[in-house]
């Protein structure tokens, strides 16, 4: 018999070294409470979330919270139904019309993941005979999105416009295509230079797919995301989103003005294949869509912890990714797997707990601390983030030297 | 530049800077035994390809493209559509 999970030896043997080097898990981190969209407490230790992507701080908002319990009260613990049998409650409908209003657009569907609704558009929009165009550094649900659906797949270079325009240029004119983008990349934290890239898009006949994960509710007047802050709101053909980020819970969309959209829930597999979110969800999720509609506060907040870490961290000698803070991703640059592993775990023990990321998820093979800031961390909160990655950066250096 | 000889000569061209282990490279060397390429160096290596013979390389055709000769097969047909 041959073991089907030998071909993970080496995933597993390179997982043994960092344990038995006596570091943490950089994946296996267990937060035992959740004190606030900040805060949790990891190995007994009140610590500084720093990687969650809970941009908004919405996780613990008052009207959030009593929306999920009254909605569990109303509709029960979950759905045990898809969205197109059984599982579709005045809930459902509650926060798809939110959605339409905050995008102001005719049309919203709601999956049960952002992962899934990237599966669902991608695989289902573009089908056989059709030509999938995504920018090399996709989000793995739009690759797994094209391994679904049956559409020829081309890269183009990462946000360069003249190598998209070639790639669409290449193809035979009946093609279908679909281009698919996104506003904010989440490995480096750049932002895509989306007025040019829709432009060539639209020049070629193609139809747009923008997926804005990492822009919801800071991004554009309405926080619509990059599209809208570049003045392309008409442009896009379909925005794609998750409730995982800046609204704080769970659960994906898209949103468009197509007018023939609504047949997608009768042929979108991961849509009508699969359980509806809970009520409490998408209770929440509603309420939250709602107050993000009214958050200017934050926002500013947000973009003020985000320019002061970027700041912080570069005047104390790290390499960033992005030359200004371009997103709330702040990706500091790593010399090698050691290095970042060893820096991780420093951080941990030193109450700040960030994202490593290594290749092959990031592009060009970089290694990276990823942090991402909240509207509720606060100016105290980002320099002592600071101070400790000054602080752990010197315990390595004073180990090694020892 | 369609030609199967032309075409391998010139691929052999593009993946030598990729060729880090120094392995003979022929017809029958595999990008992923052969040349260890990981795939974010194959990400590189096919679109230096595409844009040598201004062609678009799906990526559906990459998992059945295992050596440099079916490489040379597929460029040359995709060039001459
Ligand atoms: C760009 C992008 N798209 C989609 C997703 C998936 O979202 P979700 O967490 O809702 O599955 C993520 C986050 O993981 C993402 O970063």
């Amino acid at each position: 018999m041959t073991d089907l999970l030998a071909k993970f030896d080496r995933f597993a043997a390179e997982h043994q070294t960092l344990l038995d080097a006596g570091l943490l898990d950089p994946f296996g981190v267990v937060m035992e409470e959740v004190l606030s969209p900040t805060r949790a407490v990891i190995g007994g230790r009140e610590t500084i979330l720093v990687g969650t992507y809970n941009y908004m701080g919405m996780t613990f908002e008052p009207s959030v919270l009593a929306a999920a319990k009254a909605a569990i009260d109303r509709f029960g613990a979950g759905s045990t139904g898809s969205r197109v049998l059984n599982g579709t409650f005045a809930a459902h409908v509650g926060v798809e019309a939110a959605l339409r209003e905050f995008y102001a657009m005719d049309h919203a569907i709601v999956f049960s993941t952002g992962y899934q609704a990237n599966l669902g558009m991608v695989s289902t929009l573009a089908g056989k005979g059709d030509v999938i165009v995504l920018d090399a550094d996709s989000h793995a649900s739009i690759y797994d999105g094209c391994k679904l659906g049956h559409a020829e797949v081309v890269r183009f270079r990462h946000n360069d416009a003249a190598d998209l325009d070639r790639r669409l240029g290449r193809l035979p004119k009946e093609a279908g295509r679909l281009v698919v983008l996104e506003g904010v990349y989440s490995m480096l934290g750049d932002v895509a230079p989306l007025k040019e890239l829709v432009a060539v898009a639209k020049a070629h006949g193609a139809m747009v797919l923008v997926d804005e994960a990492h822009a919801m509710g800071f991004f554009g007047p309405h926080g619509r995301g990059v599209y809208e802050a570049q003045g392309l709101e008409g442009e896009v053909d379909f925005v794609v989103g998750t409730f995982s980020k800046s609204v704080g819970t769970v659960g994906g969309f898209a949103v468009s003005n197509h007018p023939k959209f609504e047949i997608l829930r009768l042929v979108t597999n991961p849509y009508r294949f699969t359980a509806s979110l809970p009520p409490a969800v998408v209770a929440a999720a509603e309420a939250s869509i709602r107050c993000l509609m009214r958050a200017a506060d934050k926002r500013e907040r947000l973009w003020a912890a985000t320019r002061a870490l970027h700041a912080g961290l570069r005047e104390a000698g790290f390499r960033l990714a992005t030359e200004t803070a371009e997103s709330a991703i702040i990706a500091v640059l790593m010399p090698d797997q050691e290095a970042t592993v060893a820096m991780w775990d420093a951080l941990l023990r030193h109450g700040i707990y960030v994202n490593m990321s290594r290749p092959p998820a990031t592009p060009a093979g970089v290694f990276l601390l990823r942090c991402s800031l909240s509207s509720e961390h606060s100016r105290e909160d980002v320099a002592t983030i600071v101070d400790r990655f000054i602080e752990a950066r010197a315990s390595l250096a004073a180990a090694a030297a020892a | 530049m369609t030609d199967r000889a032309e075409t391998l000569a010139r691929l052999l061209e593009l993946i030598a800077p990729y060729n880090v282990r120094g392995v003979e490279l022929s017809e029958t060397t595999r990008f992923a035994e052969d040349l260890e390429l990981d795939s974010l160096t194959v990400m590189d290596l096919v679109a230096n390809i595409e844009d040598a013979w201004d062609i678009n390389l799906p990526l559906n055709l990459l998992p059945e493209l295992e050596t440099v000769g079916q490489v040379a097969d597929a460029v040359v047909r995709l060039a001459a559509r």
